[in-house]
């Protein structure tokens, strides 16, 4: 205890004397967390429509202002010519393309329906998809409301119709932010356990210190907690931060359900990660090479986790990966407690297996870690 | 037998195909300064790792302080003090904190602590630069500090590997002081170097070639044995045999 100590005390020394750890530690979390939820947003707006208009009835205009209202788009272009249209789809000058043909009024009258035409610009995926999306609610809606209007001329044509009311739980107004700020809590907290605790004890085999450590009689388990414990309480500081100071600060998400809860898994969670820190420590000889193998980890971490995209719609194999991945867990808990008010009840499986990982991690590395060259 | 601090029978290091050490015997007496020579790549580095637990042997048996070197490694390191080539106190802490951690870690209790640590910072004259960092410190100070770090704990044994590379001829000179004060106090020394002037110093030293030990006396027997006025020249008659270059 006496050494552990002793090694403790040398350790937050160099930390809080550390010019460049220092501000990351604080400025990242605020940084990371101001950014990203504004930024990494999947609601579309500002869609550049353009309208092909052959018709210019009242009804055509009327459906034109009506999508124009909605507040997702934008009328770039309203003319005659789907060539010029084109161009602009061409050029990017547009996203989507609304032809409204010549008979469309005669047509909704005396055939009861018509056609309307959508070209989209697919190069940006999300955007085409969504922006066709809105675009058929939109004309979806509009052809109901005609429908009204024809049913009140002529009652014999009421058509009976299925409709579906939504209502979102747990997130009522699809607030992105509630959804983010979660994810990117466990971003910072995998950040430090992955990165900072592997570069530190790599930068002591690159400086030559470790090996005037590894002839004193410290034993094995004495130096690898005067590593871990550090960087857990670090990793601690850095969640609250980004709890208290800017998700709730900024951004009033207040936890539906135990903090106590969510700290206990962030607990065991970040013994985990700082596992996967020690063992890539163990194999890396520069501080290089654990900078390049923490990113390549990072990048699948952080892609396959859920964070951006949900895990259901990924195809079976990329799945295999997002559930061997322990931000996938955490990512989850951090979601089901701050928005749903989970208890240790429904996230007793997530407990079960971030254990896993934290004694799987953690036992590899100290395996691997050797007082000898 | 009890005045035998290090004792090697055969000890051998390969790495793959390259026999780094070649089977080497000897024996160090307590207290003496043991020179351990010879032309850089000629493994002596890889011996005093071995020695210190640092690097398993693949070969051949060796006493440290009384302890198997394979069966009782963290015994030894409880005996011994180390000096790297690269120097390897920690620059971005002081004096002071590097001397209550090396003491720390060593098992030293707050009142010895308190106690060495003066002394050394004294003995060292450092009394101005005790809360300065150690890397802003000049390099021949670092290694008088390092060397005083390594025997805080009064070790059995010292190695020390290269431990005045790059360092003036004045501090060089204080630095054996260092060592004489230390193999006084009965601490065996065990010291390589390329300075052949240091090697007079020592009481008994080794040359080692291609990873074996060519030769093995005190200096002045060495000198008449081949007919050398200096050991620069003993140097130069064994090394010359080498097949390994840098």
């Amino acid at each position: 205890m006496r050494i552990l100590r002793f090694l403790l005390q040398k350790e937050f020394k160099q930390i809080f004397r550390n010019k460049a750890l220092l501000p990351m530690i604080f400025a990242m979390p605020i940084m990371q967390l101001l950014v990203m939820p504004l930024a990494a947003d999947y609601e579309v707006k500002n869609i550049n429509i353009s309208v092909v208009d052959h018709n210019h009835s009242s009804t055509a205009t009327q459906l034109t202002k009506k999508v124009i209202a909605s507040g997702y788009f934008k009328l770039v272009d309203y003319g005659n010519s789907y060539t010029q249209a084109y161009q602009g789809l061409e050029t990017d000058e547009t996203d989507l393309i609304l032809e409204i043909p010549a008979q469309f009024e005669k047509e909704l009258l005396t055939q009861n329906g018509s056609k309307l035409f959508i070209a989209v610009n697919a190069i940006n995926g999300t955007k085409a998809n969504v922006g066709a999306a809105y675009l058929q609610q939109i004309i979806r809606q509009y052809n109901q409301s005609i429908r009204l209007e024809m049913m009140a001329n002529n009652q014999q044509m009421a058509i009976p119709e299925v409709d579906i009311a939504t209502a979102n739980w747990f997130n009522p107004d699809l607030n992105y932010r509630y959804f983010m700020v979660p994810g990117i809590l466990v971003v910072l907290v995998t950040m430090v356990g992955a990165y900072m605790c592997a570069l530190n004890i790599v930068k002591e085999k690159e400086l030559g210190t470790i090996e005037q450590i590894n002839v004193t009689p410290i034993k094995k388990y004495q130096f690898i907690l005067g590593k871990l414990i550090p960087f857990w309480v670090i990793g601690v500081f850095i969640f609250s931060i980004g709890l208290f100071g800017v998700s709730y600060g900024v951004y009033g998400i207040v936890s539906q359900g135990s903090l106590l809860l969510l700290y206990g898994y962030m607990f065991l969670y970040l013994v985990a990660l700082l596992g996967l820190g020690l063992l890539i420590s163990t194999y890396a000889d520069t501080q290089q090479q654990a900078m390049s193998i923490a990113f390549f980890f990072m990048m699948i971490f952080m892609l396959m986790s859920g964070l951006f995209t949900p895990i259901d719609s990924m195809p079976g194999w990329s799945k295999a990966i997002a559930l061997s991945n322990p931000v996938t867990y955490f990512i989850e808990v951090t979601r089901m407690i701050m928005l749903k008010g989970s208890t240790f009840s429904d996230i007793k499986m997530h407990f079960a297996v971030i254990t896993g990982f934290a004694v799987f991690f953690n036992g590899w590395a100290i395996i691997n870690y050797k007082k000898t060259v | 037998m009890q005045n035998k601090v290090i004792t090697t029978t055969n000890l051998t290091k390969q790495f793959g195909d390259f026999t780094a050490v070649d089977h080497i015997s000897f024996e160090v007496n307590k207290g003496e300064i043991f020179g351990f020579l010879g032309a850089n790549g000629a493994g002596k580095t890889t011996a005093i790792k071995m020695l210190c637990g640092l690097s398993n042997p693949t070969s051949g048996e060796a006493t440290i302080a009384g302890c198997d070197i394979y069966k009782e490694t963290e015994k030894i390191k409880q005996r011994i003090g180390y000096m790297s080539q690269k120097f390897s106190l920690y620059e971005d802490l002081t004096v002071i904190e590097n001397i209550r951690f090396f003491a720390g870690i060593y098992g030293l209790t707050d009142q010895e602590i308190k106690e060495k640590g003066n002394a050394l910072i004294e003995n060292l004259g450092m009394q101005d630069s005790m809360h300065k960092m150690v890397g802003s410190l000049p390099l021949g100070w670092k290694q008088k500090m390092a060397f005083s770090v390594a025997v805080l704990h009064e070790p059995q044994i010292v190695f020390l590997d290269e431990p005045t590379g790059g360092v003036d001829p004045v501090t060089r000179r204080q630095f054996w002081d260092l060592i004489y004060n230390a193999s006084d106090r009965g601490i065996t020394v065990f010291v390589t170097t390329h300075y052949m002037d240091e090697a007079e110093y020592c009481n008994r030293v080794s040359m080692m070639v291609d990873g074996r030990i060519a030769a093995l006396d005190t200096p002045d027997q060495l000198k008449s044995y081949y007919n050398a006025t200096s050991m620069d020249e003993v140097f130069f008659e064994l090394a010359r045999g080498a097949k390994r270059g840098e």
